[in-house]
């Protein structure tokens, strides 16, 4: 069914379709639609949900890792200070193996106070544990937020499936919605080993963990980890193969052929094309790499995409404080250590606080990029674009 | 149809932003890609607002502001004294307003030369068929009329479909507002 | 004695362990004091199976039978709680 749909309102859709057995949430800007339409579903009794209005986030998801390690299907919604509110049960959560799918808006985190997009609040827990994929447009966000149920259930790792604040959350588009029935079908029930609602084989969770066995479970999560990626890959693939909608850990854009590309995560990755198309009409060989998927981070494929072109720009939409730069452009220069055929890299650190980014800033970004293309020089590695003053 | 981008003005509270979705939804109906987004400032009653449209045929790839519409909507005439409606406006550009004025008296406020200019009194339809000055869904008439984009009668249904979920025990609301349409597309002039 | 501990690819995923897996932990070599039980005295009041923190006192049948030295720490506790007029239990030195 092709219906209009903010970012929101399709995620809500997808948590609709989902059912998942509990939901425990607390409101925030600008991703409080998504449960405020869920608890609405859940008032007409469309879904079968126990719904819980928390306190605050921290009580939501701590509501949520228990319900999870009990082996409930469970999702719940966020942005920005909320996740940090989280941020200690995150790593629970994912300590815990609670494949819990958060729906979340990225939003600037304070100080100053600001509700736009950047994409300091997700990044900010890219060590927690958990799985992150971040949306280009509405439909993306529908089309991920089912899958990450399954991709979490099967790798037994949380994740969150993101959009840019209000420019996906608020901003309507056509959306094709998957047939109700299908969706409860693709993902079918979840499968738990151990469920703490079965008492005849009682289990212990979350116990004391020292010095004799802590880092073995550590290092089990962290091996998880290390296996996400084939079974997002599989995921994305069976989704494709019913729903008609394919989608890749990394989107190569008109790479294959380009002499620098720009790389991009969220919302901009689609400015960014539509200033390919434009360039390549200019005969120009720009091209365009998606990091779909960042945690866990993509580098078979991300350095497949790197090392096709001699330059790449990355623009990352939150900095680290950490004089590197940008949390893309740091992870980025780290897989290409070893790699032949290094490109050149330049980082713009852009739209912190949801300063918009047109097709233009991205063309004169590429003309910039194959200017050091040809002079082999990159004058100053990390640049704050878009910002007065500099 | 190449890429179509549309700017709503309003104050906060008179439905534009609204405007912009009924828009969009509608246009999808009608087997459109569409985007339809307000701009988020601080929302008070009365300070001016902004919605926008993209409508295309092809999949809309862009997500950055829209800087440069073909076509501007005013919903109210006091705007153009404090605010820039015409900022971006192409040479080809149009602007439809909800006036009491002609046409030709807009386009001299405005000061524009080679743009199309429409009015229409969308605040008087609204207040004698809803009692209330609502203009948005008057000029959402209007708007059909002279971009030419949409089927009249598609988007009155999906109009009227939209409005009965929102109001499900009012159906006076959604009667009264499918009439002020159909006034403020026959009313409409250059 | 010490037991080989796992390595990471045989513990269960999440911190999941087995219940009840403290029986596996013999906490009886602890002790540097053992409390001795006397039959003879005992009236079955059960108030040393109550406060025993470490359930080392076996009961069967409402009946003390003796006490688990496999995870009694030697705390005392049962002695220190047996009626005074009947003090059917008592500490000894462990040392011998």
């Amino acid at each position: 069914m092709i219906v209009a749909r903010t970012g929101n309102e399709a995620m809500a859709e997808a948590m609709r379709q989902i059912n998942p057995d509990v939901v425990a949430a607390y409101p925030i800007t600008p991703a409080t639609e998504v449960v405020q339409l869920f608890s609405s579903f859940v008032h007409d009794g469309l879904v079968d949900t126990e719904f819980v209005p928390a306190e605050s986030e921290h009580s939501a998801i701590s509501a949520c890792a228990g319900a999870a390690a009990a082996g409930a299907r469970v999702m719940t919604s966020t942005a920005s200070q909320g996740l940090a509110l989280m941020h200690e049960i995150l790593f629970i959560a994912a300590g815990l193996r609670a494949p819990i799918v958060i729906c979340l808006v990225n939003r600037s985190l304070s100080s100053p106070i600001n509700i736009h997009c950047d994409h300091s609040d997700t990044l900010a827990s890219r060590d927690a544990g958990w799985i992150q994929i971040y949306a280009e447009n509405a439909q993306e966000a529908y089309d991920t937020t089912i899958q990450a149920v399954k991709i979490a259930e099967e790798a037994l790792l949380p994740a969150l499936v993101t959009t840019d604040a209000f420019i996906i959350s608020h901003g309507m588009e056509r959306v094709e919605l998957v047939d109700d029935k299908a969706v409860p079908k693709f993902l079918g029930e979840r499968k738990v080993k151990h469920s703490l609602l079965d008492v005849d084989n009682p289990v212990t969770l979350g116990p004391l963990d020292l010095q004799d066995y802590f880092f073995e479970h550590k290092r089990s999560e962290i091996d998880a980890m290390n296996h996400v990626l084939p079974t997002i890959e599989k995921v994305q693939k069976e989704y494709g193969d019913k729903f008609g909608r394919y989608y890749s850990t990394v989107e190569e854009y008109k790479l294959d052929d380009a002499d620098v590309a720009i790389l991009a995560m969220g919302s901009t990755a689609g400015t960014a094309k539509v200033a390919v198309e434009r360039l390549r009409e200019q005969g120009k060989k720009v091209g365009l790499i998606r990091s779909r998927v960042y945690r866990p981070f993509p580098q078979t494929a991300m350095l497949k995409a790197m090392t096709k072109v001699k330059v790449v720009g990355i623009m990352d939409r939150a900095d680290t404080l950490s004089t590197l730069g940008g949390h893309l452009y740091t992870e980025c220069r780290s897989i290409l250590y070893d790699a032949d055929n290094r490109p050149l890299l330049k980082n713009y650190i852009y739209g912190l606080g949801g300063r918009d980014i047109s097709i233009e800033e991205i063309e004169a970004m590429y003309d910039e990029l194959l200017t050091i293309q040809k002079s082999g020089q990159v004058d100053k590695n990390i640049v704050y674009y878009g910002v007065r003053g500099e | 149809m190449a890429l179509l981008e549309i700017r709503w003005h309003g104050r906060g509270g008179q439905g534009a932003k609204t405007a912009a979705l009924l828009f969009g939804d509608a246009a999808v109906e009608t087997g459109k890609y569409i985007q339809a987004f307000p701009e988020y400032g601080p929302e008070r009653m009365g300070a001016p607002v902004f919605a926008f449209n993209r409508i295309s045929n092809e999949p809309i790839l862009q997500h950055c502001g829209i800087k440069n519409p073909q076509i501007v909507v005013v919903l109210d005439p006091t705007l153009m004294e404090t605010v820039d409606v015409t900022e971006g406006l192409p040479d080809d550009g149009v602007v439809l307003v909800n006036t009491q004025k002609t046409a030709a008296d807009i386009k001299k406020q405005l000061k524009l030369t080679t743009q199309a200019v429409y009015v229409v009194d969308a605040s008087k339809i609204s207040k004698d068929i809803l009692k209330r000055d609502l203009p948005n869904t008057p000029m959402l008439g209007a708007l059909i009329k002279v971009s030419k984009l949409l089927d009249f009668k598609a988007m009155l249904e999906s109009v009227k479909h939209r409005l009965e979920h929102k109001f499900p025990t009012r159906p006076e609301v959604v009667e009264g507002n499918i009439k002020a349409i159909k006034r403020a597309y026959e009313e409409v002039m250059a | 004695m010490k037991k080989k501990k796992k390595g990471w690819k045989e513990l269960p995923i999440g911190l999941v362990t087995e219940p009840a897996s403290s029986l596996e932990f013999e906490t009886g070599d602890w002790r540097s004091e053992k409390p001795i039980w006397d039959e003879k005295k005992c009236t079955h009041c059960l108030i040393c199976w109550i406060y025993c923190p470490d359930s080392a006192i076996i009961v069967k049948d409402g009946k003390v039978q003796g006490i688990d030295y496999r995870y009694c720490k030697g705390c005392g506790i049962c002695a220190e709680e047996c009626p005074p007029k009947i003090k059917a239990i008592t500490m000894v030195r462990e040392e011998k």
